[in-house]
């Protein structure tokens, strides 16, 4: 391994150069091509745990060279601990994603392709970013692939969807560039790490927390403004919804730890509560409506929101843990609310990915056109039951170590906090299984259903590595959380002290 | 001994796997003998691990066997606590696991799904080792969710049997409101004592007794939150009212299911967890007179509903809410050691009594309803002596099991003077009789009196084969023999002192220590006092109604009609919960969905920004008319507003 080799930069620019040349062949070399390229970005990326050093929150990896000396804007590139799991996810997702598209997708198939693969090294990019402008660029070059991915092969109303999805997030991440620019001035940086140690007022802490809350609310998506992600994941084609879901909700969250909570750390304890109220409201009252979808892909985006609620819960209960002079406590909220991310990146990408089996076979997604089809497809009904618990959080899978963290640290804010989080104890087992009972359970209840064929290899190699990795963070969760210590330590450090002089 | 007590564990998990992945290609006979022999290996262990702790006195074992994860300055372990209270249970599970193994073979020999079952009754065996054997809190999580899962699993086994399913989902979710008490009283625990380990924090409970915590205006001592909330994990688990519910509908599940999870280990995993901390629930009497209440409850008006079933495995299932109702009593009054071994001897006449069931239910063709059965003594002779014998250990009769450890419940509620043991005597004495009624009922209705089925049944009932009468036997010898042999340690000797902590105050087994002189006196005592009376006269009743005047049985019918559908609709508990839990929480999901989401989040605010600009944009676009004249217009006006606005600075 040579150490000064810029892995950073190989792993946005290889997919991307793939993507393009993928642009060019026709749909079967592009399939072949599409592969090889997402094969070797994961196995790239997998040196970036292996060589990762857990003690320390330095960034690393790093590269850094000038870009626009004008504006000392700067190509730098770097990961801790919290973007280095989220990366790796991202490769890993990517690649079971462009598997499982491998014979579903007939219709401009080496496009399709390569807007993944250049989705992919987009994403990359989102999370090493270490120049402000950078990650901006990327955050929002990010939305055009998966823009036309919706436009393109997605369903009747699509065009609805993508304009929805596009100006929510438009609009979002504008009052995020001004929140930027207005540092970069003050800074005459633009580096993410000069901001973490830029003093700010009070007035000024607010208005940029605000402005980047709704960047990366819109993002994750909370509680009220996420009536875009429906949409978006019912028209996606099933590729689409598992990448939004798996990765790119995570962005938002990421954002709160990357720039909310160390910019601004006295705005972020000033309004933790306004935060954690809409967690809770997603975890709660985003169950109760994912209870009533009649729409597979709607139920389990619904349920993606009011997980994603555990998320910014575990994020933003820290400040009242450290209140309580409990700073190591605190680590067991960010740290849950970190594996949450990974974890329903894993689940969420197993149920899309399932409901696209079946859409492929039937073009439904109607829970009430199911029923009994564990009948006609027994292998792959084990797989769905599996994913189904991991998504109730049943012990012993992924599922339940982000839950069981977050509840647990957030007992130490409030006792009522913790009340609500639980309630997803039972909220999230009634939708989830109670749609298992209705599709997979019971007798065939149409022909449609009797004639359905199992999984084939292809379909059977995706869903069992998401269930292994799904299994295996429930099983021995360290390996995930111990890459992250040093980098929580540091960040609960640096916000337990006042920026205000 | 490490070694061991993973082989222990592990060796049902590997039965499991090979049997749910290799099933199908290795075939019927390899898949039991496998599933069987990892569980029988189990046992075997089990056994040298009863021999080497109970008798030759090696200590806990107490260590962990892996770091599951670090965070927040908590160890998140799984870890092994291997004493006197685990190896009992790690005994009662294996045997009985075992021999509902055997069973199976035989039970389930023509199902499609033999060797999924065979995987899914490993895997419980491994799930419900987990939790006994844990030594901190996650573990037990675990544990305790996990065999959740299985129950799922094994009661929709029959995944297109429309009852099943529901049944299935219903008992997950009534489980998952007792977890999501217990969850945040492991929450608690963890927030305040800052470990999961049960040592550690039984080390510090009474400093947890001092704080007092503020909710809602009202000081609360945090040790009875905790205390109350993991008692709710242990109702939903151990089947409680009002979370009672999912017991009686599982029954749809295979028989030998109902006996391993549903009588006689993972529904007594709820007083286990109760018994396994009773250094914390010693120190909230609020919590122990709630669990005396709840449990005699349970132990009463479960037991009533066992009169009018007419479902044998209904009636069975009655009868285990009912006794675990007792064992809850018992853990109410602190007689944590009575309630341990009732779930013993239970566990073995219940076991007895459900597989017994099973016969009759395969002799019969399934069908299962005891009003269409009657003389099946003659056709099955051993089911019936082993039905017999599980009858009379659960009533109670001097000598059998059942009879030491009711008797040494009602004794000690006796004793206990917290409140609500004044009821709960009261419960528990009527319970008696009601026990005796519904279990001599059914065995006359079943085995005695004169054939009712129809004749193609009837010409090919027989004994079953020895693959199912062997475990009946098997079961049956402990039913009777185990109470008199293990009530002397188990109650009065230092079995589980170690185990158990008992406060001076609350310690009712040491009252009762006090008057034993041996096992012969215990049984001698009983003629003194009404249990034995109430029990005999149970049998009297129902023997001169089913079997000298079955014509009172119809008068009763009629005179307490009304009586007997409130107990046939259960109280019309179930149908309450399907109405303000079931159809509310879908109902406010689609009026949130339907008025929250889609009118006002994407009517009002979302779409109606859009129209906003669409309707500020037409106003714009008509000004754009194309026409000199009225740009000259709007141009002049502007000047003419400027120059105002100019020159007045």
């Amino acid at each position: 391994m040579i150490t000064d080799w810029p892995i950073l930069t190989t792993l946005i620019l290889l997919p991307i150069v793939g993507g393009v040349i993928v642009l060019m062949l026709d749909s079967n070399l592009a399939k072949k091509l599409s592969l090889f390229f997402a094969l070797l970005t994961l196995i790239l990326s997998l040196p970036l745990y292996i060589e990762f050093d857990t003690s320390t929150a330095l960034m690393q990896f790093s590269e850094n060279y000038q870009w626009l000396s004008v504006f000392n804007i700067r190509y730098s590139l770097g990961i801790d601990g919290f973007s280095m799991p989220l990366i790796i996810l991202t490769t890993i997702t990517t690649l079971l994603v462009i598997i499982a598209s491998w014979q579903t997708i007939t219709y401009k198939t080496s496009q399709y392709m390569a807007a993944f693969l250049i989705m992919e090294g987009l994403m990359i990019g989102v999370f090493c970013a270490l120049d402000s402008i950078v990650f901006y660029v990327f955050w929002e070059a990010m939305l055009i692939p998966m823009f036309l991915i919706i436009g393109i092969w997605g369903g009747k109303n699509r065009v609805y969807a993508t304009i929805k999805f596009f100006l929510y997030t438009f609009l979002g991440s504008v009052f995020m560039l001004i929140a930027l620019i207005y540092m970069g001035n003050m800074a005459s940086s633009f580096a993410i790490l000069d901001f973490h140690s830029l003093k700010l007022n009070n007035t000024e802490q607010i208005l940029i927390f605000l402005a980047f809350l709704i960047a990366f609310a819109v993002k994750v998506p909370m509680w009220p403004v996420h009536t875009w992600l429906p949409d978006a994941h019912v028209e996606a084609p099933t590729g689409g919804s598992a990448i939004l879901a798996a990765i790119m909700l995570k962005m938002g969250t990421y954002g709160f730890l990357r720039f909310s909570l160390p910019i601004t750390p006295d705005a972020a304890s000033q309004l933790d509560l306004f935060v954690i109220t809409l967690s809770l409201i997603a975890v709660v009252y985003i169950g109760f409506v994912a209870l009533a979808q009649h729409d597979m892909k709607k139920l389990i985006a619904y349920s993606s929101i009011s997980h994603m609620g555990f998320v910014t819960l575990g994020i933003f209960i820290s400040f009242a843990i450290i209140n309580n002079q409990d700073i190591a406590g605190a680590a067991l909220g960010i740290e849950g609310a970190m594996v949450q991310m990974i974890s329903h990146g894993f689940i969420s990408a197993a149920m899309f990915l399932s409901v696209g089996v079946l859409y492929d076979r039937m073009h439904s997604r109607k829970i009430a056109d199911y029923g009994g089809v564990i009948n006609t497809m027994p292998i792959f009904g084990a797989f769905v039951v599996f994913f189904a618990m991991a998504n109730a959080g049943l012990p012993g899978t992924s599922g339940f170590v982000g839950e069981f963290m977050v509840i647990l640290a957030s007992i130490k804010a409030n006792f009522w906090y913790a009340v609500l989080a639980a309630t997803t104890l039972i909220i999230g087992a009634a939708y989830t299984l109670w749609m298992v009972k209705r599709v997979f359970y019971g007798e065939v209840k149409n022909e449609n259903v009797t004639s359905l064929k199992d999984i084939n290899k292809r379909e059977l190699l995706v869903l069992a590595s998401l269930a292994l990795f799904i299994l295996i963070i429930g099983v021995y969760p360290d390996i995930l959380t111990r890459v992250m210590h040093a980098t929580t330590d540091n960040l609960l450090q640096h916000i337990s002290i006042s920026k205000i002089k | 001994m490490k070694s061991i007590y993973l082989i222990i564990v592990l060796s049902p998990l590997f039965g499991a796997i090979i049997a749910g992945f290799a099933g199908k290609l290795i075939g019927k006979t390899a898949t039991h003998w496998i599933a069987t022999g990892s569980v029988a290996f189990s046992f075997i262990f089990s056994m040298v691990v009863f021999k080497v702790h109970i008798f030759d006195n090696i200590g806990a074992f107490d260590e962990t066997i892996y770091q599951w994860m670090y965070s927040g300055g908590i160890f998140f372990e799984i870890g092994f606590l291997v004493d006197n209270l685990t190896v009992i249970m790690m005994s009662v599970v294996t045997f009985v696991s075992l021999m509902v193994h055997i069973y199976t073979i035989e039970y389930m020999k023509d199902d499609e799904g033999y060797t999924r079952f065979f995987s899914f009754i490993a895997l419980f065996t491994f799930a419900m080792l987990t939790l006994v054997m844990a030594n901190n809190f996650m573990q037990l999580f675990l544990g305790w969710e996990a065999v959740g899962l299985v129950s799922y699993l094994l009661i929709g086994f029959w995944y297109k049997k429309e009852t099943a399913i529901y049944a299935n989902l219903k008992a997950f979710l009534v489980n998952r409101v007792g977890d999501f008490g217990f969850i945040l009283g492991i929450a608690l625990i963890v927030a305040y004592s800052g470990s999961l380990h049960y040592g550690q924090v039984f080390d510090v409970s009474s400093d947890l007794d001092r704080i007092q915590l503020n909710l809602l205006g009202y000081d609360i001592p945090l040790i009875t939150l905790i205390c109350m909330l993991l008692f709710i994990g242990a109702m939903g688990k151990s089947a409680q009212v009002p979370l009672h519910v999912w017991l009686p509908d599982s029954m749809e599940g295979p028989t030998p299911i109902s006996a391993l999870i549903h009588a006689a280990t993972m529904v007594t995993a709820g007083i286990f967890m109760v018994a396994r901390m009773s250094p914390l629930f010693e120190l909230s009497e609020f919590t122990l007179s709630f669990i005396m209440i709840i449990g005699a409850t349970t132990a009463l008006f479960m037991g009533f509903i066992g009169l009018v079933q007419d479902d044998i495995k209904r009636v069975v299932a009655y009868s285990t809410l009912s006794q675990l109702g007792y064992m809850t009593v018992a853990l109410g009054a602190s007689a944590y050691s009575a309630a341990l071994f009732h779930l013993m001897t239970h566990a073995f006449f219940k076991a007895l009594l459900f597989l017994s069931a099973g016969s009759v239910i395969i002799a019969m063709h399934h069908i299962q309803d005891i009003k269409k059965m009657g003389g099946l003594k003659k056709y099955m002779p051993i089911t019936y002596w082993v039905s017999l014998i599980g009858t009379l250990a659960l009533i109670g009769f001097p000598g059998f099991s059942g009879f030491f450890s009711k008797d040494a419940i009602i004794e000690a509620v006796a004793h206990s003077n917290i409140f609500g043991s004044t009821y709960a005597y009261v419960a528990v004495l009527i319970g008696v009789l009601i026990t005796s009624l519904y279990s001599f009922r059914m065995l006359f209705l079943v085995f005695h009196q004169k054939p009712r089925m129809g004749n193609k049944t009837k010409s090919h009932l027989k004994e079953c084969s020895p693959i199912i009468t062997i475990p009946l036997i098997l079961l049956a010898i402990p039913s009777v023999i185990i109470g008199a042999i293990t009530i002397e340690p188990f109650l009065f000797g230092d079995l589980l002192k170690t185990e158990i902590f008992v406060l001076p105050a609350h310690d009712v087994l040491g009252q009762m220590g006090q008057n034993y002189n041996g096992v012969f006196n215990f049984i001698v005592h009983s003629f003194y006092s009404p249990v034995l009376y109430l029990a005999l006269s149970g049998i009297l009743i129902s023997g001169l109604i089913y079997l000298k005047y079955p014509f009172v049985a119809d008068i009763l019918g009629k005179r307490l009609s009304i009586l007997i559908k409130i107990l046939q609709y259960k109280y019309g508990i179930d149908e309450l919960y399907k109405i303000i839990f079931a159809k509310a929480s879908i109902y406010l999901g689609s009026f949130l969905s339907k008025t929250g989401d889609k009118t006002i989040i994407d009517g009002w605010i979302v779409n109606g920004s859009a129209l906003l600009v669409q309707k500020i944009s037409i106003v714009g676009k008509k000004m754009q008319t194309g026409f000199i004249y009225s740009y000259a217009l709007v141009m002049i006006v502007g000047l003419i507003v400027l120059s105002i606005f100019l020159i007045n600075f």
